[in-house]
């Protein structure tokens, strides 16, 4: 599964990117933010207010009752704010 | 509709010539310029998610399409760190008569500021930096278009 992280959720997490796998019990964005949250105190903190994050499955917009698979790229990113 | 990602300034009038060159069923180009804001603000960067951004910048132009006839469109969105006075991002819709571009080139702004992968950064004078956070006014002005 590859991760994506923009904007202030990617300062918080240090990193733009990563690989990972996670056990199959993580199937949807939800328990992946919670899987994710482990990995340092500041992937814990990207994901602590989730009212203040969006997320992409494959590159369209999803929430966090979707499902994920082991092939997806799921981003996560503050609102959008464009033009 | 073309859509152009760039961290290069645009040249409005070449675009719109660009657009309507060779053709005579055009009768309205209407043209929407964004700029940074000055202030306190001594630079604002924009970040953005390439290949999604594409994305979702060929959905929004082709329901625009389909709402509109439009004869040609443009979209182009800077990316980078740009300074006050800049210019940011670019829309042209071009049509047969007038409403149909204006509205249009509203409807692509409106959708741009909600549903486009940007973010913008802003550094202050003080040497602080801030995520500018997304707009209630944003989102509502984007949520009169969505049909009942």
């Amino acid at each position: 599964m590859r991760i994506l992280y923009f904007a202030w959720v990617r300062e918080r997490t240090g990193t733009a990117e990563e690989s990972v796998t996670p056990p199959d019990d993580v199937d949807t964005a939800a328990r992946l933010a919670d899987w994710l949250s482990e990995r340092s105190a500041g992937h814990a903190a990207a994901f602590t207010d989730r009212s203040k994050l969006r997320l992409a499955i494959n590159q369209e917009q999803a929430a966090f009752t979707d499902r994920v698979a082991a092939n997806d790229e799921i981003a996560f990113f503050p609102p959008m704010t464009g033009g | 509709m073309p859509a152009r990602i760039q961290t290069e300034d645009f040249d409005i009038a070449a675009e719109i010539a660009a657009l309507s060159a060779g053709r005579d069923d055009i009768g309205a180009v209407v043209t929407f310029t964004g700029l940074v804001r000055g202030g306190d603000i001594t630079s604002l960067t924009l970040e953005h998610y390439p290949g999604m951004t594409e994305r979702a910048l060929a959905g929004i132009a082709a329901e625009a399409n389909a709402r509109w006839p439009l004869k040609a469109s443009l979209i182009i969105h800077r990316v980078g760190t740009l300074m006050p006075g800049d210019r940011i991002v670019l829309v042209v819709t071009a049509s047969k008569s007038r409403q149909a571009a204006f509205d249009a080139a509203n409807f692509l702004m409106d959708y741009l500021k909600t549903d486009a992968p940007f973010w913008k950064r802003e550094d202050r004078s003080d040497g602080s930096a801030q995520w500018v956070d997304a707009r209630e006014t944003d989102t509502s002005a984007r949520d009169r278009w969505i049909k009942a």
